[in-house]
């Protein structure tokens, strides 16, 4: 009884701080709002049995947020964030888009004939759902993720305007690097 | 899944984890009010500084608070309060020699999910005041965030692949009996212990509060409010402490005396010796502590991973 009334609860403030993100005019609370919103999914999945998924949630949606904020403040343009500011925008085609999804995936949820259980739950579920969601896919998936690192590194270096010519001249032997912002190892 | 290595006790004991924690703080700030009046070498009142801190509470009682042009009050208070609490969820999670309030079984993340609070309410504190100074110093703090946060969470992994454990209980469980994981993990241990010092923004990582920047983050705060980020940084600290302790220093174990004492006795040994090193050691630049962070302590800690697990697969 009292974890369904928690567990409701917290879906009320997910949806509710989901909301606010649109609702406030300040960067810095509407990026909160959201951090606020996953914070409750992450202690809904808690009470899921999923306590590594949910406490995970919690870890990589704040630090994004801590981040995001300082990016959303930095590269607002011409109003620079600092000031009160409004959240939305083409808020006519938004909002028809947003109740369209919310219609559909609403729908979803009624329509579709969910599984009763048949067992008990096994002891270690995170594993479990590991299992089910990755399952024959794991080698995929450990040979795609240095891919994508790899992909990154190599997306970083194209766009970065300084070449290792800048740094350490024509031949390659100018020690220190000629850096705009030096770093704390001296290369 | 066996039986749990330690006992849950019933949810009113939080308040005495909140005593020790608030005890532990009350020590923390009387050491450095000591440490303190002895460097400054004039009279420091009575005790030698030990009661500057009590002094100064009461005074920040009484003071007025400073209001600031378009603060964002809400998240102003929010951040500088939020220390405290992030301080007291990350002790739910530490067992006191065989009790602990909260036995969850991924406890290391928790206190991870907690130290990573810390960001947005140290950003949070600077940004509500509305006052450039104050800023600047939350920026600097994401900026230390970004080369410690990395490196803390693979040295909390060590002494997780060791005990193949998650649990603060069982992680302490595992070094019964065998050397303790701060021993044989040295490294994972010292970035352990830098990441502490700097989510608590103390000592070398505490140029977001520098006095260059008009002490930053802390700019603004006044009254209660400063009073109340104060104790969460000193609280913070103590958690951290607390936390190493099952960690890496074998938990309850210790001769003669009984589990729970050993467990404040090594948690005050660590908090103590962290209020000494705020001196003696210099501040650590945020634009150039990333590149330390990236370059030097990852690689490091990552090679200390490496170590624990074969060390552990050789162990069968």
């Amino acid at each position: 009884m009292v974890a369904d009334i928690g567990f409701w609860v917290l879906g009320l403030v997910a949806v509710m701080a989901g909301a606010a993100v649109f609702y406030v005019n300040s960067m810095a609370r509407a990026t909160y709002a959201l951090a606020l919103s996953f914070i409750a999914v992450g202690l809904q999945v808690l009470f899921l049995q999923q306590n590594y998924v949910g406490v995970v949630i919690i870890l990589m949606m704040v630090m994004e947020m801590a981040v995001m904020a300082v990016y959303m403040v930095m590269f607002m343009g011409m109003n620079p964030a600092l000031m009160p500011m409004s959240m939305v925008h083409d808020s006519k085609k938004a909002l028809a888009v947003a109740i369209g999804t919310f219609l559909t995936l609403a729908a979803g949820v009624l329509l579709v004939d969910w599984p009763a259980r048949r067992v008990a739950p096994p002891a270690e579920v995170t594993r479990a759902l590991g299992e089910e969601l990755m399952g024959p896919k794991m080698l995929v998936m450990a040979v795609i993720s240095p891919v994508m690192v790899a992909t990154i590194v190599a997306g970083v270096v194209l766009a970065a305007h300084r070449t290792r010519y800048d740094r350490f001249g024509d031949d390659l032997n100018h020690r220190p690097a000629d850096d705009p912002q030096p770093g704390g190892v001296g290369r | 899944m066996s039986e749990p290595s330690v006992t849950t006790v019933a949810p009113a004991w939080a308040l005495a984890a909140v005593a020790i924690l608030g005890a532990l703080v009350v020590l923390a700030a009387a050491l450095d009010g000591a440490l303190t009046a002895r460097g400054n070498d004039a009279a420091s009142g009575a005790g030698g500084g030990v009661a500057t801190p009590l002094w100064e509470a009461a005074r920040l009682m009484r003071q007025r608070r400073r209001r600031t042009v378009e603060a964002d009050g809400m998240l102003w208070r929010l951040g500088g309060a939020g220390l405290v609490v992030t301080a007291v969820l990350m002790v739910a999670v530490v067992p006191l020699g065989e009790w602990t309030i909260f036995d969850l079984d991924v406890g290391v993340m928790w206190f991870n999910a907690m130290d990573v609070m810390v960001w947005a309410l140290v950003w949070l504190t600077g940004w509500g005041a509305n006052s450039a100074h104050s800023l600047v110093g939350g920026y600097r703090f994401l900026a230390h965030g970004l080369g410690y946060e990395l490196p803390l969470m693979f040295a909390l992994v060590a002494p997780v692949i060791a005990a193949e454990s998650l649990n603060v209980g069982r992680v302490a469980a595992a070094q019964e009996n065998s050397l303790w994981f701060g021993l044989w993990m040295p490294v994972a241990f010292l970035v352990y212990c830098l990441g502490v010092v700097a989510f608590s923004v103390w000592g070398p990582f505490a140029p977001a509060l520098g006095a260059d920047i008009a002490s930053g983050v802390g700019a603004e705060l006044s009254g209660v409010d400063r009073l109340v980020f104060e104790v969460g940084r000193y609280a913070l600290l103590a958690a951290g402490s607390a936390f190493a302790v099952p960690m890496f220093l074998g938990g309850g174990a210790g001769p003669l005396l009984p589990g729970w004492t050993w467990v404040l006795i090594k948690t005050v040994s660590l908090l103590l010796l962290f209020i000494w090193l705020r001196r003696r050691l210099p501040a650590l630049r945020p634009d150039k502590f990333m590149e330390l962070g990236w370059m030097v302590l990852l690689p490091a800690v990552l090679v200390q991973d490496l170590v624990v697990a074969v060390v552990m697969v050789w162990r069968g």
